[in-house]
């Protein structure tokens, strides 16, 4: 394994069971929410992953920090396979990787104070002997992440719904970086905000990865927003990743189909752009992920679907430089 | 063309609170003219939605109130209307659309259940004529077998078609005026471009004036004649929609364009960020209520609310930055 990579996901599939029966439970069938999927984050880039609503993004996430734990496949991080890490390895690798969550107002606790939010996760450690640090550092620690995310520490006695939405994902933020991780996997953190405090927490992300050498994976629907943050960006389609390329190179050359209909679907904010600008627009909707495929996930879709299409499934193929696409066009 | 079908003016709605009165729309004028797309944008609590629900007579009463102002449809003032002329008004000469297409529609009944009710509520039709039309419209907004699928209950459509059913509900009785709050900032971009096409089309082809609430610059960009920029319960700006977006005069105008990342030029670095937190709307005190997060703020924004600057027609700016100019 290459000494640049931190973490490396190979043929990772997260299947949830569909379940019959009161008495007697029996297994039906399965949500493919990812279905074989292969990643590499490199240290301190920014990964974007970015898909429609149900494309599998929140769960790669979740199966990275094993929140769920995936039914095939591997996640290395640091060379070790968190999927058969036993229960205190996982606790001490969780301590590099560190979630920020979509929405602000319910993935902070309503009844902790926000000084308490940020330093759960070292209290947590301290009281397990995995981190050796006093109480009064923990109290010092939580002003100082309070200021380097832009809040005054004076308000660590106040409670979220003092704050708005924007100051709340800030705390959010202040709390993943406690432990001083490593991999930040952050789940739409702008996606719930307004414009002007997405950029600003857009710019704060960018700040703290600089200072800190912090690594995202970053999940986005908004692909202008992920264009903007990532170094490299892949794009996931029904559970599986159908293009990686840099983000420059995806956007002057999308490759995939998917890629240029999604791309050509994102508003652009000039009138003459806009007014000439020729839309790919797709017909019909996502399909349910519930039944194994033997043909290409976009087929059903697809505009430039073919007769091979239909029967095989096209594996993620290295292009020029970075740029790797699944498609049979290629 | 550009005969005025709409004209608010002075419209301000206050809510009482236990912490104070909220001046969500607090003087907001516009015109609508036929056929045309005005797009209204702003952050949330800015009062793009408020206004519109006051437009309909949907704000709830107490603890919302519409203060004063006038919304003249064809001569008549909507705030003078009793109860049942409202409700003739609703549906059947102002549709809406709103954001959640799975809260808007109700998941007991089907969907010819609650189309033909509409219809039949407010045309002279029976029944069957009531359903034919219920299923053109369907037709209309590109729902595949629509004879079929319109038995079939909310849940069996997925949020994009739902979000076809409403629309082909809001136009079933021919609407001069459509109102769309966010109608696609629920959906996925593919499905938002297939909705947005068939709004676009259908409107052009019904002659139907829309407002098209969004707090999606991009969106407002690409289908909009007219904007009106929202900030605090006040319009800051208004022009044409390439006015706005190649010239736009208020800072807050500039600062929102400026700070939305864009596909097509990919910036690295530093976003523009207007800094700061929008204000609270209880008991703002005479100024400009940008000015804390302006950059150039003067002496004369933090004490008296700039006036309305006009420059030509249609195009309105309230900063004191244009005073002096002609």
């Amino acid at each position: 394994m290459a000494d640049n990579i931190l973490l490396q996901v190979r043929n990772l599939k997260m299947h949830f069971p569909i379940e019959e029966g009161i008495l007697l439970r029996k297994k039906v069938g399965a949500i493919r929410a990812i279905d074989g999927i292969d990643l590499d984050i490199e240290k301190g880039e920014t990964l974007g992953l970015v898909g429609e609503s149900g494309c599998g993004k929140s769960t790669t996430a979740r199966c990275i920090a094993q929140l769920h734990k995936p039914t095939g496949g591997e996640v290395l991080f640091q060379g070790k396979d968190l999927c058969k890490a036993t229960g205190s390895e996982l606790l001490s690798a969780r301590m590099g990787i560190q979630m920020i969550f979509q929405d602000p107002y319910a993935s902070l606790n309503p009844r902790m104070t926000a000084g308490n939010i940020i330093a759960e996760p070292m209290v947590i450690y301290r009281e397990r002997k995995m981190l050796d640090i006093s109480k009064k550092e923990i109290t010092s620690r939580v002003e100082d992440l309070m200021e380097k995310v832009g809040l005054s520490k004076h308000f660590k006695n106040r409670y979220p719904h003092e704050f708005s939405g924007g100051q709340r994902q800030r705390i959010g933020v202040a709390r993943a970086l406690s432990l001083n991780p490593k991999l930040i996997l952050a789940d739409e953190p702008v996606s719930a905000l307004d414009v002007s405090i997405q950029s600003q927490i857009l710019n704060l992300l960018d700040d703290l990865q600089k200072e800190f050498d912090l690594t995202f994976l970053f999940i986005a629907h908004d692909l202008a927003v992920i264009q903007h943050i990532s170094t490299r960006v892949a794009v996931m389609y029904l559970g599986r990743i159908v293009e990686i390329s840099t983000a420059e190179e995806l956007y002057k050359k999308p490759l995939h189909p998917y890629t240029e209909a999604l791309m050509s679907a994102v508003p652009i904010p000039d009138p003459d752009i806009e007014r000439n600008r020729k839309r790919i627009i797709l017909t019909g909707d996502v399909p349910s992920p519930d039944k194994e495929r033997f043909g290409c996930y976009f087929y059903d879709r697809c505009p430039k679907r073919m007769e091979k299409c239909k029967s095989s499934i096209p594996q993620l193929k290295v292009m020029e430089g970075k740029h790797q696409v699944a498609c049979f066009l290629h | 063309m550009s005969e005025v079908i709409l004209k608010v003016n002075d419209l301000k709605t206050y809510f009482n609170t236990d912490d104070g009165i909220v001046k969500a729309v607090d003087g907001v004028s516009f015109e609508l003219e036929k056929g045309e797309m005005l797009g209204i944008v702003g952050e949330s609590g800015s009062g793009k939605s408020v206004t519109n629900l006051s437009l309909m007579k949907l704000i709830p009463s107490p603890p919302g109130k519409i203060m004063s102002g006038t919304a003249m449809l064809d001569g008549v003032d909507i705030f003078k209307m009793n109860d049942n002329e409202i409700r003739k008004l609703r549906g059947n000469r102002i549709g809406m659309i709103f954001q959640d297409p799975m809260t808007s529609l109700n998941p007991f009944l089907r969907i010819s259940t609650q189309m033909i009710e509409t219809i039949m509520l407010h045309q002279d039709k029976d029944k069957s004529a009531a359903r034919a039309r219920a299923v053109e419209m369907l037709e209309m907004v590109g729902i595949p077998n629509p004879s079929k699928r319109i038995n079939d209950y909310p849940h069996q459509f997925s949020g994009g078609m739902r979000q076809r059913v409403m629309i082909a509900m809001a136009l079933s009785c021919d609407p001069e005026i459509l109102i769309a709050d966010e109608p696609t900032s629920a959906l996925d971009v593919t499905i938002q471009a297939q909705i947005i096409e068939v709004m676009q089309e259908l409107c052009r082809k019904l002659n139907t004036a829309v407002i098209m609430i969004t707090h999606d610059l991009g969106v407002v960009a690409g289908i909009c004649d007219k904007v009106c920029v929202m900030y605090a319960g006040r319009i800051v700006e208004k022009g044409s929609n390439d006015e706005i977006f190649k010239d736009p005069k208020h800072p807050y105008t500039q600062g929102l364009i400026k700070s939305v990342p864009r596909l097509d030029r990919p910036s690295k670095g530093r976003l523009y960020s207007i800094e700061g937190q929008p204000p609270n709307v209880i008991d703002l005190p005479e100024c400009c209520p940008f000015h804390p997060r302006c950059e150039k703020a003067m002496d004369k924004c933090r004490n008296t609310y700039p006036p309305l600057k006009v420059f030509g027609k249609g195009r309105e700016v309230s900063c004191w930055l244009y005073e002096g100019e002609k």
